[in-house]
């Protein structure tokens, strides 16, 4: 019994100086939704915000490979986990389960019931101090470790979700069913970010809508959600997240660029109206 | 039966699992003494069920990566298009994607509902030769969300290898998810009394998606399924204006063809980017018919060539072995 009210206790401390919490879901898989979520959080970064990442995607966690933070051992505090941190300042901290695998080809092949657990412990026992926002990548689809996120994080505030879409229909099609969880379990949802968004050829400038086009805008429309804005394809942005670069401050110039900045400062301001 | 009992505690390892009954979290749960004893490990006699249903199944492909949105589901779709391209073969594409059923619209058969009759549930039919099977079916809007955990949803897989009157087929190809976890534990689980001829495994370039893939590569071989080879997609895209190429997805780490080197497995092909295939996808046409001599295309026909004669040089080596 004491184990549960210091857990709970627990809980409260550890998210109870986190501002605003984020989820980031797509229905589909390889929209982009880590890279988003890393991308925003260097953008919020950049733009002065204290920002932390957990990571709950168990079978494949990108983030600390995005963030180039390597295989960084983690050590655990009075209040848990404590988290790890990509620079000395202490502005952008990350949490995912990458960090606990020895091996990093191991699979994590784990049912939901493992999984669920997992999380119950990611969400509520990493010591994330104080935070302007947390975001939360998320695996696709809607399932286990979707539910668990949320039953987990109901005891804190959750502001909302962002949901991230390709243009092709065989995406939105995917998305529609994520809209409708977040309606189902009560998570408002704070707009659609559409990826892959054209290609524009280095050479000769010709925009190529490689997975189709509009899909982002549209999905919007009809669901009566806030269309956040597009990011193009871009290799250079594909080649910072392989490499674990801070593409937001490699690349300013870039039309990639301009169009996170702007959809992470909408985004900032929605969290801090509502 | 469930797999987690509506009266588990919130923990439940699952009745099936090996720490059933035996966990910290089994305490106090009315089935903690039948779990421990082992009842409720005992193997699911689907599993049998299963083999039977499969034995007039020749050969079942299973396509599989470990990362979201490599092409997986379009690149089953276009694997069954071009089997079924043989009229005298029966072909079927099963998607057990219980979250995110995308097979429905890429056959362009979206809204298609099945019946059911007494010999089981009838797969909706793209050719006379080529059935497919998916939750998409089952759902009303295409809003509705299958929000299950894993034990539904391995309840589903199983009602799909079990229930449904695939009939004589050549060839079964099963679209999955991304990812290692309930999904794919349990469609090895319930193929374990049939033989599967191996797994495709479908990547992009960059080490970002390889990362996830050998984590599957891992889960293959720990579950003792052959690999057939891998396909590498969105290899490079050709500008069709100024017809330079570029790495969209660069392979920083030297692609699948290096991880391919490393593991010993095999390549089986690089298809390109081309907006042709999406656009195919999302009209629900096969683009091996709308553009059949586009690059993409003829390493997509070479590709599944590869894949029949493994099917078909294993089946002979089970012949002269038998």
């Amino acid at each position: 019994m004491s184990q549960i009210q210091n857990m709970e206790q627990n809980n409260d401390g550890n998210l109870s100086q986190v501002r605003h919490v984020v989820l980031v879901l797509s229905g589909k898989g390889g929209v982009g939704k880590s890279t988003i979520t890393t991308e925003l959080a260097l953008a919020l970064r950049h733009a002065g915000k204290k920002v932390g990442i957990l990571d709950v995607d168990l079978c494949g966690p990108s983030i600390p490979r995005m963030l180039g933070v390597g295989r960084p051992d983690v050590h655990q505090c009075d209040s848990g986990w404590v988290p790890v941190y990509t620079d000395a300042q202490k502005s952008l901290a990350l949490m995912s389960i990458g960090f606990l695998l020895e091996d990093p080809d191991e699979a994590v092949v784990w049912r939901g019931p493992k999984k669920t657990a997992m999380i119950a412990q990611f969400v509520s026992d990493v010591a994330w101090g104080e935070l302007d926002v947390l975001l939360v990548d998320t695996p696709p689809g809607t399932s286990d470790e979707h539910l668990a996120v949320l039953e987990n994080l109901k005891k804190h505030r959750v502001d909302g979700a962002v949901l991230v879409t390709t243009p092709q229909a065989v995406s939105t099609g995917d998305v529609r069913r994520e809209i409708t969880f977040c309606k189902k379990t009560g998570v408002r949802i704070l707009g659609i970010i559409e990826n892959m968004s054209g290609f524009v050829c280095p050479h000769c400038s010709d925009c190529s809508n490689i997975f189709s086009k509009g899909g982002g805008e549209e999905l919007a429309k009809l669901t009566g959600s806030t269309f956040l804005g597009s990011v193009p394809l871009d290799p250079l942005l594909s080649t910072s997240i392989e490499e674990g670069k801070d593409f937001m401050q490699s690349f300013p110039e870039s039309a990639t660029f301009s169009a996170i900045s702007s959809i992470s400062q909408t985004l900032f301001n929605s969290l801090q109206t509502a | 039966m469930a797999d987690v009992p509506d009266d588990a505690p919130e923990h439940c390892p699952g009745t099936e699992s090996e720490a059933a009954g035996k966990s910290s979290s089994c305490q106090g749960c009315p089935n903690q003494k039948i779990c421990a004893s082992g009842a409720t490990t005992a193997p699911d006699p689907a599993i049998a069920e299963i083999g039977v249903k499969m034995s007039t199944v020749k050969h079942k492909i299973l396509v599989l990566s470990g990362k979201g949105g490599v092409g997986k589901s379009t690149f089953s779709a276009h694997l069954a298009h071009a089997l079924a391209g043989d009229s005298t073969k029966e072909v079927a594409l099963l998607d057990v994607d219980i979250c995110g059923p995308s097979i429905p619209r890429i056959m362009g058969v979206e809204g298609e509902q099945v019946h059911q009759s007494g010999s089981g549930w009838s797969p909706v039919y793209v050719e006379d030769n080529l059935a497919v099977m998916s939750i998409g079916f089952l759902l009303s809007s295409p809003d509705d969300a299958v929000i299950w955990r894993g034990p539904k949803k391995n309840g589903m897989i199983k009602q799909f290898l079990r229930d449904v009157d695939w009939g004589e087929l050549d060839y079964l190809v099963v679209d999955t998810p991304p990812g290692t976890s309930d999904e794919h534990l349990s469609l090895v689980q319930y193929l374990s009394a049939t033989h599967v001829d191996g797994a495709v495994i479908v990547t992009t370039p960059q080490e970002v998606a390889l990362q996830d893939v050998r984590k599957e590569i891992r889960f293959c071989q720990k579950v003792k399924l052959p690999i057939i080879g891998v396909v590498e997609n969105m290899s490079g895209f050709v500008c069709p204006k100024c017809k330079n190429t570029s790495q969209i997805f660069p392979p920083t780490s030297g692609g699948a063809e290096r991880m391919c080197a490393d593991l010993d497995l095999r390549l089986l092909g690089k298809v390109p980017l081309d907006p042709r295939i999406a656009r195919s996808c999302d009209e629900g046409k096969s683009f091996l018919t709308e553009v059949p001599d586009s690059p993409a295309a003829k390493v997509y026909q070479s590709i599944v060539q590869s894949i029949q004669d493994y099917c078909s040089n294993r089946a002979k080596e089970e012949q002269s072995n038998t």
